[in-house]
């Protein structure tokens, strides 16, 4: 098990990470996700051993690894932009890691072909890095990543730098071949839809602090605070006022979510909650809609608020509409204090995300 | 983030001990020479005496000397800038077959052994020579062996920023209103001043320094104090006075890269620069097909010309052309007092080069290594204190080791001096070919090897190695030429036939009398020329970048 304790990483003067503190089980698949600059490399990097801490203690299975250097460590690692070795052809890039552990070359080969067969680039041996393509690229890093056979992996954004019909494919064959191997890992995104594909828990980081951490559905259903509900895409937030079944806001009465006590609240409505219902609750005027493809975002000011709906099918902009909101579709924002171990302290202002080379 | 963070990064402790090689190198070889020659000139007694200082400056003779060099200096470059840049201007500008080749072969003569040199313009305009016309022990034969020499210089460093220099800048100005000419002097040449200034002060310190070309075409009545140096230390054995000289001569040196570095400092425009292949076009009118043609056609005899000629009397015998000087070279050849063997010059200069080169990518690899992994002030000095050997005369050096180094070390064992010194001239080669490899070697490869389970050691060896032995090839390439050729240095340290070095060796056979002596020192020059040559085509080769990330 992976243990970040009170870890802080300072760079001149501004933490890129705050005391964060948060475990990883065996077998489990954790992701932080963050916008960029909130020091998620930077902790990936700490646990890796490339970045030294100013304060706080990284443990695996309770040991102390700050006097284990990062070549001892025996995690995986996978970088945003692969670094794979152009020297090498594809089997010296997977071949390395079996190299530096004294595994005789025949044992390496088989070694080899297996991870290639796993990662589906059987017979891929020879090929040199230039002539890869980004996705065959992508799965060298991760051949070679486990290859040497980690206690752990780390993942820095390993689909950040594809196309996106690629990305989405392979964040699924990811997932799958994670679950197969049972592999502890630790998956860093600024992708929400990858880190919830993926992960089996998430933990957003903004501006080096934790905000929350939970499992997939527990931060996507209950948001911790508004900077989580914005950083998700949540931007429907509405105080509002519970009673009963029904909740009054703004924008007019919306269902109550399940389990909500009466009194204020902050309600988070979800885009794709809303539909065009003449028995709606909801009066309001279109303001602006961008097709999308399958839907329209539309953009609709009710009551002196605008809100964000996801619609099928979207009247002209100044036209009336009366919108129903399902009531699953509904949430309220968690208190601090009960927002699963949440740090929400704010620190100061991030710095640039480290990307060296 | 800083490029050296992590547990990639070398401790202190590493990096000292990678800088203790090249730092105990050039203390030993460089620091602890021109110290001794300032002891030397300064305290030739024991204590403080002025007394060489001002038998130096009241000898007429001296000062003449010290005359001679400052102003054949100065004729050497403002010749070598007049007739090198229409040929900068050609190369920048025009398109033609074959200019990638000629650009290459208009490189030979500035690699080529000063000695060489001097030998080709004997052959040329000497006794015997070709021409028939006797310049050798005038200032012609210097000055067209200096520009001879220093085209190359003018050609690669004004023609290198001309080629980028955007021609919409000039079309701007003849557009409003510019004749051609003031179009030129207003803008272009302001433009190019810093490539200019830079490629005169290269030219104005190699002829100031300027030693093999001199003593063979200056015949008795020229010397440069690089000659004078090498007159009193090995011929009057005058140290004080060869030690004041020196003296001398640092200061002119340090004067010039002084006022050099200034220069470029303020003189240093922003400018946006295009691909060179968008600013040249093929010579379309016809004043431009014969501005294109006088120029490459006058290169080609310049530059080709003494080549030719030193290879035509290389082989014209006495009974017609032939082979005759070449297998001379290997006859036995103990004529009078002075041995002079070919085949054992051959031996010597072929080891001794190969262990200069060793000892030159031993310092010269783990300097680049400090130099690339540690950026700032401490890395920028260490860079500039191993430039020092190239900017300090050939001689000079050479001098600093008789004095410093001759009596603590056993006389067998004399012969590792003539690699030391020639090393000492090679590493700045060395160090220049790999740093910039080094530094594009990306930090995340290093992190990637060390994830992987690489220990530091192990990374260097298998990341950084692997990545930059392209570039150390480049650099040993530079040792050998540099090391085949020496002559400053080597001229003071060797000792006569047991270490003697090809150079050397062609030196003595001009010094004796007879048509067979003459033909053998030039044909030992063609062959010296030929495999010079051939190491920095092949240099030229090993840079052209392969496939492949970079």
């Amino acid at each position: 098990m992976l243990a970040v304790l009170d870890v802080t990483v300072r760079f001149s003067e501004t933490s890129a990470l705050d005391a964060v503190s948060f475990s990883v089980a065996d077998g489990e698949v954790l992701a932080v996700l963050g916008p960029s600059g909130s020091g998620k490399t930077t902790l990936l990097r700490a646990v890796a051993g490339l970045q030294p801490l100013d304060s706080g203690r990284i443990t695996w299975d309770g040991g102390d690894l700050s006097g284990v250097p990062t070549h001892r460590r025996n995690f995986g690692l996978m970088f945003q932009d692969f670094a794979l070795f152009p020297h090498l052809d594809v089997a010296g890039n997977v071949a390395f890691g079996l190299r530096m552990q004294g595994v005789p070359p025949k044992e390496r080969r088989r070694t080899t072909t297996e991870a290639l067969e796993r990662v589906e680039l059987p017979g891929f041996e020879n090929r040199t890095i230039a002539t890869l393509s980004g996705g065959e690229a992508q799965r060298v890093a991760l051949a070679r990543a486990l290859a040497p056979g980690p206690r752990m992996l780390l993942l820095d954004e390993p689909l950040g730098s594809l196309d996106r019909a690629l990305r989405e494919r392979l964040s699924v064959e990811l997932r799958t071949l994670l679950e197969r191997l049972q592999i502890t890992a630790l998956y860093v995104t600024h992708d929400q839809t990858e880190a919830f594909t993926l992960a089996d828990r998430v933990a957003v980081l903004n501006r080096g602090s934790i905000l929350q951490i939970g499992t997939a559905e527990g931060v996507w259903s209950q948001p911790a605070s508004e900077t989580v509900a914005r950083f998700l895409g949540l931007r429907n937030l509405l105080p509002g006022s519970i009673e009963g079944s029904w909740a009054a806001t703004a924008i007019g009465a919306v269902p109550a979510p399940r389990g909500a006590n009466d009194g204020p609240a902050r309600l988070i409505v979800r885009p794709e909650a809303f539909s065009i219902d003449d028995r709606g609750t909801i009066e309001g005027v279109v303001r602006s809609r961008l097709f999308r493809g399958t839907d329209y975002l539309v953009e609709i000011e009710a009551g002196g608020t605008v809100i964000e709906a996801l619609l099928r099918r979207a009247p002209e902009p100044g036209s009336k509409v009366r919108l129903a909101v399902e009531p699953g579709g509904v949430s309220a924002l968690a208190a601090p204090a009960v927002a699963g171990g949440a740090n929400v302290s704010s620190g100061p202002a991030p710095p640039p995300e480290p990307r060296a080379g | 983030m800083d490029d050296d963070s992590g547990a990639v990064r070398r401790s202190p402790w590493a990096t000292a001990a990678l800088a203790a090689i090249p730092l105990s190198f050039l203390g030993a070889f460089f620091i602890w020479p021109v110290a001794s020659i300032l002891v030397t000139g300064l305290f030739p007694g024991g204590s403080f005496d002025a007394a060489p200082f001002r038998e130096v400056l009241t000898d007429s003779n001296l000062l003449g000397v010290a005359w001679f060099t400052l102003w054949q200096a100065a004729v050497s470059t403002v010749l070598t800038l007049v007739v090198a840049l229409p040929g900068a201007y050609v190369f920048a500008r025009f398109e033609f077959p074959g200019k990638r080749l000629l650009r290459a072969a208009a490189t030979v003569p500035f690699v080529l052994p000063t000695v060489v040199v001097g030998t080709a313009f004997l052959a040329l305009v000497g006794n015997n020579g070709l021409l028939g016309v006797r310049l050798d022990g005038t200032i012609w034969a210097i000055l067209a062996a200096h520009v001879f020499f220093n085209y190359a210089v003018v050609l690669r460093t004004v023609g290198g920023l001309w080629s980028h220099l955007d021609p919409a800048l000039e079309d701007a100005a003849r557009s409003l209103g510019a004749s051609r000419w003031r179009a030129f002097t207003r803008v272009t040449l302001p433009l190019l001043r810093p490539a200019i200034a830079a490629a005169a002060s290269i030219v104005f310190l190699f002829t100031f320094t300027s030693f093999g070309v001199i003593l063979i075409l200056g015949g008795p009545g020229l010397a440069t104090l690089e000659v004078e140096i090498y007159r009193q230390a090995k011929q009057l054995l005058d140290l004080p006075v060869a030690a004041v000289l020196a003296l001398i001569q640092m200061l002119g040196v340090t004067a010039i890269l002084t006022t050099y570095s200034r220069h470029q400092e303020r003189s240093a425009v922003e400018q946006h620069l295009r691909p060179a292949a968008e600013v040249a076009t093929r010579p379309r009118t016809r004043g431009q097909r014969v501005l294109v043609t006088g120029v490459l056609t006058s290169m080609a005899l310049l530059l080709g010309g003494p080549i030719a000629v030193l290879v035509e009397r290389s082989l014209h015998g006495e009974a017609g052309y032939g082979f005759g000087f070449y297998r001379a070279l290997g006859q036995g050849s103990r004529t009078g007092a002075r041995i002079v063997d070919p085949l054992r010059a051959v031996g010597n200069s072929a080891s001794f080069a190969l262990v200069a080169t060793g000892i030159a990518l031993l310092v010269g690899l783990c300097a680049a290594a400090v130099i690339a992994r540690r950026r700032g002030q401490l890395s920028r000095w260490f860079d500039t204190l191993l430039m020092l050997p190239l900017g300090t005369s050939a001689v000079t050096i050479g001098f600093g080791f008789l004095v410093a180094l001759d009596a603590p070390i056993d006389l067998r064992a004399a012969w590792i001096l003539i690699p030391l010194a020639h090393a000492l001239v090679a590493v700045p080669f060395v160090v220049r070919a790999v740093v910039p490899v080094m530094r594009s070697v990306r930090q995340r490869l290093r992190e990637a090897a060390a994830v992987l389970g690489a220990a530091p050691h192990r990374v260097w060896r298998e990341v950084d190695l692997p990545l930059v032995a392209r570039a150390t090839a480049v650099g040993a390439g530079f040792a050998f030429a540099v090391s085949l050729g020496e002559f400053g240095a080597t001229s003071l340290i060797a000792r006569p036939a047991s270490s003697q070095t090809v150079p050397l060796a062609i030196y003595r056979f001009l010094g004796q009398p007879g048509t067979l002596n003459f033909g053998r020192a030039m044909a030992m020059s063609v062959i010296l020329m030929a495999v010079t040559a051939t190491s920095v085509f092949l240099i030229e080769r090993f840079r052209t970048p392969g496939p492949g990330a970079f």
